[in-house]
Protein backbone atom coordinates (compact mmCIF):
# COMPACT_ATOMS: atom_id res chain seq x y z
CA UNK A 1 0.00 0.00 0.00
CA UNK A 2 1.58 3.26 -1.03
CA UNK A 3 1.01 6.60 -2.68
CA UNK A 4 1.10 4.95 -6.10
CA UNK A 5 -2.46 3.68 -5.85
CA UNK A 6 -1.72 0.06 -5.03
CA UNK A 7 -3.91 -1.14 -2.15
CA UNK A 8 -3.59 -4.30 -0.11
CA UNK A 9 -6.71 -6.15 0.91
CA UNK A 10 -5.33 -7.22 4.28
CA UNK A 11 -3.17 -5.10 6.64
CA UNK A 12 -0.18 -7.47 6.64
CA UNK A 13 2.36 -4.71 7.26
CA UNK A 14 0.52 -3.56 10.37
CA UNK A 15 0.08 -7.05 11.79
CA UNK A 16 3.72 -7.99 11.19
CA UNK A 17 4.82 -4.65 12.73
CA UNK A 18 2.59 -5.17 15.75
CA UNK A 19 3.73 -8.76 16.39
CA UNK A 20 7.42 -7.85 16.00
CA UNK A 21 6.92 -4.87 18.35
CA UNK A 22 5.37 -7.17 20.97
CA UNK A 23 8.24 -9.66 20.61
CA UNK A 24 10.84 -6.87 20.93
CA UNK A 25 9.07 -5.37 23.99
CA UNK A 26 9.00 -8.70 25.87
CA UNK A 27 12.51 -9.62 24.70
CA UNK A 28 13.83 -6.30 26.05
CA UNK A 29 12.01 -6.89 29.33
CA UNK A 30 13.52 -10.37 29.62
CA UNK A 31 17.04 -9.20 28.73
CA UNK A 32 16.82 -6.39 31.31
CA UNK A 33 15.26 -8.25 34.23
CA UNK A 34 15.92 -11.99 33.88
CA UNK A 35 18.82 -12.70 31.52
CA UNK A 36 21.61 -12.09 34.05
CA UNK A 37 23.85 -10.58 31.34
CA UNK A 38 26.42 -7.93 32.33
CA UNK A 39 25.06 -4.37 32.58
CA UNK A 40 26.85 -3.06 29.49
CA UNK A 41 25.54 -5.91 27.35
CA UNK A 42 22.00 -5.33 28.67
CA UNK A 43 22.16 -1.63 27.78
CA UNK A 44 23.48 -2.28 24.26
CA UNK A 45 20.84 -4.95 23.56
CA UNK A 46 17.79 -3.06 24.88
CA UNK A 47 18.80 0.18 23.10
CA UNK A 48 19.26 -1.82 19.89
CA UNK A 49 15.79 -3.38 20.34
CA UNK A 50 14.31 0.11 20.90
CA UNK A 51 15.88 1.43 17.69
CA UNK A 52 14.56 -1.56 15.71
CA UNK A 53 11.07 -1.11 17.18
CA UNK A 54 11.08 2.63 16.44
CA UNK A 55 12.06 1.83 12.83
CA UNK A 56 9.17 -0.65 12.57
CA UNK A 57 6.77 2.12 13.65
CA UNK A 58 8.26 4.58 11.16
CA UNK A 59 8.29 2.26 8.15
CA UNK A 60 5.41 -0.19 8.72
CA UNK A 61 2.92 2.05 10.56
CA UNK A 62 3.79 5.62 9.50
CA UNK A 63 4.96 4.81 5.93
CA UNK A 64 7.73 7.40 6.28
CA UNK A 65 9.15 6.54 2.85
CA UNK A 66 5.89 6.71 0.87
CA UNK A 67 4.75 9.62 -1.37
CA UNK A 68 6.84 11.94 -3.55
CA UNK A 69 8.63 13.43 -0.54
CA UNK A 70 9.38 10.02 1.01
CA UNK A 71 13.13 10.47 0.66
CA UNK A 72 13.03 13.94 2.24
CA UNK A 73 10.86 12.63 5.10
CA UNK A 74 13.14 9.67 5.73
CA UNK A 75 16.25 11.86 5.68
CA UNK A 76 14.55 14.36 8.01
CA UNK A 77 13.80 11.63 10.57
CA UNK A 78 17.25 10.02 10.27
CA UNK A 79 18.84 13.43 10.78
CA UNK A 80 16.62 14.19 13.80
CA UNK A 81 17.65 10.88 15.37
CA UNK A 82 21.28 11.79 14.70
CA UNK A 83 20.69 15.09 16.56
CA UNK A 84 19.04 13.15 19.40
CA UNK A 85 22.02 10.79 19.72
CA UNK A 86 24.47 13.71 19.73
CA UNK A 87 22.46 15.59 22.39
CA UNK A 88 21.93 12.55 24.64
CA UNK A 89 25.33 10.85 24.32
CA UNK A 90 27.14 14.20 24.34
CA UNK A 91 25.39 15.32 27.53
CA UNK A 92 26.12 12.04 29.33
CA UNK A 93 29.76 12.13 28.19
CA UNK A 94 30.37 15.76 29.22
CA UNK A 95 28.51 15.57 32.52
CA UNK A 96 30.30 12.47 33.79
CA UNK A 97 33.34 14.72 34.37
CA UNK A 98 31.26 17.24 36.35
CA UNK A 99 28.95 15.26 38.60
CA UNK B 1 -3.14 7.97 -5.01
CA UNK B 2 -4.70 8.01 -1.50
CA UNK B 3 -7.13 10.86 -0.84
CA UNK B 4 -4.84 12.61 1.65
CA UNK B 5 -2.15 13.13 -1.04
CA UNK B 6 -4.41 14.45 -3.82
CA UNK B 7 -3.90 18.21 -3.45
CA UNK B 8 -0.53 19.92 -3.39
CA UNK B 9 -1.53 21.75 -0.20
CA UNK B 10 -2.17 18.42 1.55
CA UNK B 11 1.14 16.98 0.33
CA UNK B 12 2.95 20.03 1.74
CA UNK B 13 0.98 19.80 5.01
CA UNK B 14 2.08 16.19 5.44
CA UNK B 15 5.71 16.98 4.60
CA UNK B 16 5.55 19.93 7.03
CA UNK B 17 4.22 17.66 9.74
CA UNK B 18 7.15 15.29 9.28
CA UNK B 19 9.49 18.25 9.76
CA UNK B 20 7.56 19.14 12.94
CA UNK B 21 8.08 15.57 14.15
CA UNK B 22 11.82 16.01 13.57
CA UNK B 23 11.68 19.05 15.87
CA UNK B 24 9.77 16.97 18.43
CA UNK B 25 12.56 14.39 18.36
CA UNK B 26 15.00 17.20 19.23
CA UNK B 27 12.70 18.38 22.06
CA UNK B 28 12.47 14.92 23.60
CA UNK B 29 16.23 14.41 23.10
CA UNK B 30 16.95 17.34 25.45
CA UNK B 31 14.59 15.88 28.07
CA UNK B 32 16.15 12.40 27.73
CA UNK B 33 19.62 13.95 28.02
CA UNK B 34 18.62 15.79 31.21
CA UNK B 35 17.08 12.65 32.69
CA UNK B 36 20.00 10.37 31.83
CA UNK B 37 22.50 12.83 33.31
CA UNK B 38 20.50 13.22 36.55
CA UNK B 39 18.72 9.92 37.15
CA UNK B 40 21.24 8.64 39.70
CA UNK B 41 21.04 11.92 41.66
CA UNK B 42 18.31 10.69 43.98
CA UNK B 43 19.24 12.76 47.07
CA UNK B 44 17.27 11.54 50.07
CA UNK B 45 14.40 10.31 47.83
CA UNK B 46 13.77 6.85 46.37
CA UNK B 47 15.86 5.45 43.51
CA UNK B 48 14.41 4.39 40.17
CA UNK B 49 14.77 0.71 41.09
CA UNK B 50 12.84 1.26 44.35
CA UNK B 51 10.07 3.21 42.65
CA UNK B 52 9.25 1.56 39.32
CA UNK B 53 6.90 -1.40 39.08
CA UNK B 54 7.11 -3.75 36.10
CA UNK B 55 3.35 -4.40 35.99
CA UNK B 56 2.27 -0.75 35.60
CA UNK B 57 4.95 -0.05 32.99
CA UNK B 58 4.05 -3.14 30.98
CA UNK B 59 0.33 -2.24 31.02
CA UNK B 60 1.10 1.30 29.79
CA UNK B 61 3.45 -0.03 27.10
CA UNK B 62 0.95 -2.59 25.80
CA UNK B 63 -1.93 -0.06 25.79
CA UNK B 64 0.05 2.50 23.80
CA UNK B 65 1.59 -0.05 21.43
CA UNK B 66 -1.83 -1.57 20.68
CA UNK B 67 -3.31 1.91 20.16
CA UNK B 68 -0.57 2.67 17.63
CA UNK B 69 -1.49 -0.57 15.82
CA UNK B 70 -5.24 0.22 15.80
CA UNK B 71 -4.47 3.76 14.58
CA UNK B 72 -2.60 2.15 11.66
CA UNK B 73 -5.65 -0.02 10.96
CA UNK B 74 -7.80 3.16 10.91
CA UNK B 75 -5.65 4.58 8.09
CA UNK B 76 -5.77 1.22 6.32
CA UNK B 77 -9.59 1.37 6.41
CA UNK B 78 -9.57 5.02 5.27
CA UNK B 79 -7.50 4.09 2.22
CA UNK B 80 -10.05 1.43 1.35
CA UNK B 81 -12.76 4.10 1.61
CA UNK B 82 -14.53 2.52 4.58
CA UNK B 83 -15.84 5.27 6.86
CA UNK B 84 -17.34 2.92 9.47
CA UNK B 85 -14.08 0.97 9.82
CA UNK B 86 -12.10 4.19 10.07
CA UNK B 87 -14.31 5.66 12.82
CA UNK B 88 -14.44 2.36 14.71
CA UNK B 89 -10.63 1.95 14.79
CA UNK B 90 -10.17 5.61 15.73
CA UNK B 91 -12.56 5.10 18.67
CA UNK B 92 -10.65 1.97 19.77
CA UNK B 93 -7.42 4.00 19.51
CA UNK B 94 -8.95 6.75 21.65
CA UNK B 95 -10.14 4.28 24.26
CA UNK B 96 -6.68 2.70 24.52
CA UNK B 97 -5.15 6.18 24.73
CA UNK B 98 -7.47 7.13 27.58
CA UNK B 99 -6.59 3.83 29.27
CA UNK B 100 -2.88 4.64 28.94
CA UNK B 101 -3.23 8.13 30.39
CA UNK B 102 -5.42 6.83 33.26
CA UNK B 103 -2.81 4.23 34.27
CA UNK B 104 -0.05 6.85 33.97
CA UNK B 105 -1.89 9.40 36.16
CA UNK B 106 -2.55 6.68 38.76
CA UNK B 107 1.16 5.77 38.60
CA UNK B 108 2.12 9.43 39.24
CA UNK B 109 -0.37 9.76 42.13
CA UNK B 110 1.02 6.54 43.62
CA UNK B 111 4.56 7.97 43.46
CA UNK B 112 3.48 11.22 45.10
CA UNK B 113 1.79 9.29 47.91
CA UNK B 114 5.08 7.46 48.45
CA UNK B 115 6.76 10.83 48.91
CA UNK B 116 8.31 10.87 45.43
CA UNK B 117 7.30 14.30 44.11
CA UNK B 118 8.78 16.61 41.49
CA UNK B 119 10.61 18.51 44.27
CA UNK B 120 12.14 15.42 45.95
CA UNK B 121 15.28 14.98 43.85
CA UNK B 122 16.93 15.79 40.53
CA UNK B 123 16.02 12.26 39.40
CA UNK B 124 12.32 12.84 40.06
CA UNK B 125 12.26 16.37 38.61
CA UNK B 126 13.72 15.14 35.34
CA UNK B 127 11.57 11.99 35.43
CA UNK B 128 8.29 13.88 35.83
CA UNK B 129 9.27 16.46 33.18
CA UNK B 130 10.21 13.81 30.59
CA UNK B 131 7.38 11.34 31.19
CA UNK B 132 4.91 14.18 31.92
CA UNK B 133 5.74 15.91 28.62
CA UNK B 134 4.99 12.65 26.83
CA UNK B 135 1.74 12.25 28.82
CA UNK B 136 0.76 15.83 27.92
CA UNK B 137 1.35 14.97 24.25
CA UNK B 138 -0.92 11.93 24.56
CA UNK B 139 -3.62 14.08 26.20
CA UNK B 140 -3.40 16.63 23.37
CA UNK B 141 -3.60 13.75 20.90
CA UNK B 142 -6.80 12.46 22.53
CA UNK B 143 -8.47 15.90 22.27
CA UNK B 144 -7.22 16.34 18.70
CA UNK B 145 -8.51 12.93 17.59
CA UNK B 146 -11.96 13.61 19.09
CA UNK B 147 -12.19 16.84 17.05
CA UNK B 148 -11.11 15.02 13.88
CA UNK B 149 -13.77 12.33 14.39
CA UNK B 150 -16.43 15.06 14.76
CA UNK B 151 -15.27 16.67 11.49
CA UNK B 152 -15.30 13.27 9.76
CA UNK B 153 -18.90 12.68 10.85
CA UNK B 154 -19.94 16.15 9.68
CA UNK B 155 -18.04 16.35 6.37
CA UNK B 156 -17.32 12.77 5.33
CA UNK B 157 -14.32 11.85 3.17
CA UNK B 158 -12.77 14.87 1.47
CA UNK B 159 -9.12 15.50 0.55
CA UNK B 160 -9.02 17.82 3.58
CA UNK B 161 -10.51 15.51 6.20
CA UNK B 162 -8.44 12.57 4.89
CA UNK B 163 -5.28 14.67 5.23
CA UNK B 164 -6.25 15.68 8.79
CA UNK B 165 -6.88 12.05 9.78
CA UNK B 166 -3.55 11.02 8.25
CA UNK B 167 -1.64 13.75 10.13
CA UNK B 168 -3.22 12.94 13.49
CA UNK B 169 -2.31 9.29 12.86
CA UNK B 170 1.33 10.28 12.28
CA UNK B 171 1.24 12.20 15.58
CA UNK B 172 -0.23 9.21 17.40
CA UNK B 173 2.34 6.72 16.04
CA UNK B 174 5.07 9.19 16.98
CA UNK B 175 3.89 9.15 20.61
CA UNK B 176 4.54 5.41 20.65
CA UNK B 177 8.00 5.95 19.12
CA UNK B 178 8.83 8.27 22.05
CA UNK B 179 7.33 5.79 24.53
CA UNK B 180 9.56 2.96 23.24
CA UNK B 181 12.55 5.02 24.38
CA UNK B 182 10.90 5.98 27.71
CA UNK B 183 10.17 2.27 28.30
CA UNK B 184 13.78 1.35 27.48
CA UNK B 185 15.88 4.23 28.82
CA UNK B 186 13.75 5.26 31.82
CA UNK B 187 11.95 2.17 33.09
CA UNK B 188 14.07 -0.81 31.98
CA UNK B 189 17.36 0.99 32.64
CA UNK B 190 16.04 2.27 35.98
CA UNK B 191 15.11 -1.22 37.09
CA UNK B 192 18.50 -2.67 36.04
CA UNK B 193 20.91 -0.10 37.48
Amino acid sequence: MGANGHYESFPWKHIIGFLLSLVLTFAALWVALSSGLPLKAVIVIIVLFAIIQASLQLFLFMHVNESDSGKVQTFNMVYSFFIAVVVVAGSIWVMQFVL
Amino acid sequence: MPLEYRTQESRLNILGFWIFLGAEVALFATLFATYLVLFQRTGSGPTAAELFEVKDVLIETLLLLTSSFTCGLAIFEMRRGRMSGLIAWLLVTLLLGVGFITVEIREFIHYVHEGATMQTSAFLSSFFVLVGTHGAHVSVGIGWMILIIIQLLQRGFTPKTARKVFIVSLYWHFLDVVWIFIFTLVYLLGMVI
